[in-house]
């Protein structure tokens, strides 16, 4: 039952893809009589809604103010291809102030521009111009689906990678009980060492393939490190018999040792990939209707590759079995002959292995920087949550929801610079509704 | 190097208005960590509401100074029956994971671009102290010849010190009191609590709703002294000091937090300045090992080792007891 519920989250995945729509190129076209005397001529149109040949749409009936120096100087109303010619004496800086009052229903500007604009009036003739970016509007269909299926595209690419950590957490979890706060930092050492040997790679003769070779050292490291972690830290102290509650505190030191560690060797700023700094053009895949960038393409196929061969190996192996024989009873998986100790130490390392595999990929869709670790871990600590803590199924299903619910929720009102609230409140209700997650068993729950 | 300039940064920090806030966090955090076991890996945001519920209704909804300080009790009552409600039925985890996630969320919604009219945004509020500042009795600063506080300073650090006495006195009180020892025998097993008929989860409730708003008053003091609340302060480093001053001082003692806090500021004060003294120009260390910036980073990096250190080796801290602290999650 549970393989087939693998098979069915595959599809999800796959049939979500199809949903995405690349977005139409924008292009700007402009052309109204000049009248002989020197005018400023303001041009509305609204960027966020566009006719079928992807023209923006003019915006029509809208009053607009010239003033120079705080003085009136003309008025002006806007055609019906959204252009206003104003009339002024002489050349000089002028502010067009926009009266918002008039503008169409449902229509809202542009954050930057916030109904005034300086125009700099230099030439006789009415070329003086003056754009006012009118900005995306609520609730208007075509809109809607564009930004769903862009933030769609996002959602699922962030849902992937953020499943990977997600996988390596409940590993963790799993075999030895520990909710790891230090989770986080070991998806930032993941980004930062892909970034080191970055910076080695891209130089030399190496450089087609500077960020493959970083990004497989980076996943060996983290592997190594969760194997340090293991057999210096927790190991020892799974053997002297301390307590679940004081590794948890104990894990939260080790959070901040580590992320404090990397910024006193990276500083705070933010850097990026060599071969993905989002400056150059890259090339798009497209697939059905599905336009992806190639290194969104690379991530997804990277994850899903990784995911699937995980989750076989965790319900085929040998190792995989013992994996979850011990995450099930440690007590009874220990007496019927497991070595406990072994399979603990395979989780650690895979796990540290997939979750520095997940900091790559971050690095590779966005930038690495030595604080990246601990908002993430929200993330992944409600995606976990809402799967059921502990269940690799789980972990699934829950960081798919998170994902998307992250990057969807600014469409329905969370403000982007704390898109963290819609995930919380997931994991507040399912805690109230069904606190053993969606695939979690209640025994766990003490 | 000068150690007198060392000893005298670390003192001023260790009796300063700093250490009040993180004595009455750290009080906080002994109700709910070391009376009754719970994990609250999210003081920060408790004190975060306490600093803001005054100083949003007092700025942004024009309430007088008195509401405001009923807001600063009231929100983080509020806040801690919202934690408290889904998780403290389940196992330890659990509210440290949502914890952590609120206190991290209230300090994103504070500082948001979005919020700014409410909460000010990442420069805060300000313009809500003036009756503290009116109350002021002292015409003077203060000065003992070793260290001085200015005027403001003093006003503040009676104000504070008095907080932390009463909240250390109350503490002592219902700890010694038949509800003090229900939750400590919460601490030590929930299920024998359960079995005598006890309502554990309205005794954990009561327990986090009172260390939150012990915290909320180190919030609200926060802001009174500094005059302005900013959302930065909030973060989780803000909870971990906290915790690491408990956990120094020790865990379920009435004077443990304060003797921690105390401690923990002097100790960062003072490596804050020996460090600084130390690196960049005309210090010994050479700037390859350490420059500047990385030696305002040093005292973090201490302070996780010193957090996993003592939980390893000396969990009971300076005066605790340990058999007191050892608290194991089920």
């Amino acid at each position: 039952m549970r393989k087939r519920l693998y098979r069915v989250l595959v599809a999800l995945i796959g049939a979500l893809m199809v949903l995405l729509v690349g977005s139409p190129g924008a292009a700007q076209a402009t052309e109204t009589p000049p009248p002989d005397a020197t005018a400023i001529q303001v041009t509305l149109q609204d960027e966020a809604n566009k006719d079928a040949e992807g023209n923006p749409k003019p915006i029509p009936g809208v009053t607009l103010e010239v003033s120079k120096d705080g003085e009136k100087a003309g008025e002006g109303v806007t055609d019906d291809k959204g252009v206003a010619i104003i009339v002024v004496d002489e050349l000089g800086k002028y502010t067009v102030t926009l009266d918002e009052k008039t503008l169409p229903e449902g229509t809202v500007l542009d954050e930057n521009t916030k109904g005034e604009a300086t125009v700099q009036v230099r030439f006789q003739g009415p070329n003086n111009r003056a754009i006012f970016p009118i900005g995306v509007t609520a609730g208007e269909e075509s809109n809607f689906g564009k930004d769903l299926a862009q933030n769609l595209r996002a959602g699922i690419v962030f849902s992937l990678v953020l499943c990977l950590a997600a996988l390596g957490f409940s590993l963790i979890f799993g075999t030895t009980g520990l909710s790891n706060f230090a989770h986080g930092e070991m998806l930032t050492f993941g980004a930062l060492m892909a970034w080191t040997f970055d910076q080695v790679f891209k130089t030399g003769a190496l450089a087609s393939v500077s960020v493959l070779l970083a990004g497989i050292i980076a996943v060996l490291l983290g592997g190594l490190g969760g194997f340090a972690q293991e057999k210096i830290l927790w190991g020892p102290l799974r053997r002297r018999g301390t307590g679940l509650i004081a590794m948890m505190i104990v894990s939260i030191g080790l959070a901040i040792f580590l992320r404090y560690l990397f910024q006193y060797f990276y500083g705070s700023s933010t850097r990026s990939l060599s071969q993905y700094n989002g400056q150059q053009r890259e090339q798009h895949w497209y697939y059905l209707w599905l336009s992806l960038a190639d290194r969104e393409a690379i991530i997804v196929l990277i994850s899903i590759v990784t995911i699937t061969a995980v989750c076989l190996w965790l319900a085929k192996s040998r190792m995989g079995k013992a994996m979850r024989a011990v995450s099930d009873n440690p007590a009874l998986a220990a007496s019927s002959g497991l070595r406990v100790d072994g399979v603990i130490t395979n989780a650690w390392v895979i796990g540290g292995a997939l979750t520095a595999l997940s900091g790559v990929l971050y690095a590779m869709q966005l930038q690495v920087n030595a604080f990246m670790g601990m908002r993430i871990l929200l993330v992944i600590l409600a995606a976990v949550t809402l799967g059921g803590l502990g269940t690799i199924w789980g972990a699934l299903v829950g960081s798919l929801v998170i994902g998307l619910v992250y990057e969807l929720g600014p469409l329905f009102g969370v403000p982007t610079s704390i898109k963290e609230i819609g995930p919380l409140l997931i994991m507040i209700v399912i805690l109230l509704v069904r606190p053993q997650g969606i695939l979690g068993r209640k025994e766990r729950l003490g | 190097m000068d150690i007198l300039d060392i000893l005298r940064a670390a003192l001023q920090q260790a009796l300063g208005p700093q250490a009040i806030v993180f004595a009455l966090a750290a009080i906080g955090l002994n109700i709910h960590f070391g009376y009754t076991g719970l994990l609250n890996f999210g003081q920060a945001g408790f004190v975060a509401v306490g600093a803001y519920g005054l100083a949003v209704s007092v700025v942004t909804f024009g309430a007088p100074f008195w509401l405001g300080i009923t807001m600063a009790i009231v929100a983080p009552l509020v806040l801690a029956v919202i934690l408290g409600v889904p998780t403290l039925r389940l196992r330890a985890d659990y509210l440290a994971i949502v914890t952590i996630a609120a206190a991290e969320v209230l300090r994103f919604v504070f500082g948001s671009v979005e919020m700014k009219d409410t909460f000010g945004g990442s420069n805060g509020l300000n313009g809500y102290a003036g009756p503290f500042q009116d109350a002021n009795p002292y015409s003077s600063g203060i000065d003992l010849g070793f260290i001085s506080f200015g005027r403001n300073d003093l006003w503040s650090l009676t104000v504070g010190w008095v907080l932390v006495a009463l909240c250390c006195l109350l503490v002592w009180a219902l700890m010694r009191s038949p509800w003090g020892r229900v939750l400590r025998s919460i601490r030590e097993d929930e299920d024998a609590v359960r079995s005598l008929g006890k309502n554990v989860f309205a005794y954990k409730m009561q327990a986090l709703a009172l260390g939150g708003v012990i915290g909320g008053l180190g919030g609200m003091f926060l802001a009174l002294k500094q005059a302005s609340v900013v959302p930065s302060d909030y973060s989780t480093l803000m909870t971990f000091y906290a915790f690491a001053a408990l956990l120094l001082g020790g865990a379920g003692r009435v004077m443990g937090p304060v003797i921690g806090s105390v401690l923990f500021w002097f100790l960062i004060a003072g490596l804050g300045s020996f460090f600084s003294q130390s690196a960049g120009k005309g210090g010994w260390i050479p700037t390859v090992i350490m420059t500047d910036t990385q030696a305002s980073v040093i005292r973090y990096i201490m302070l996780g080792l010193a957090i996993m250190l003592l939980m390893i080796f000396r969990p009971q801290g300076i005066i605790g007891d340990r058999r007191e602290i050892a608290i194991d999650g089920r």
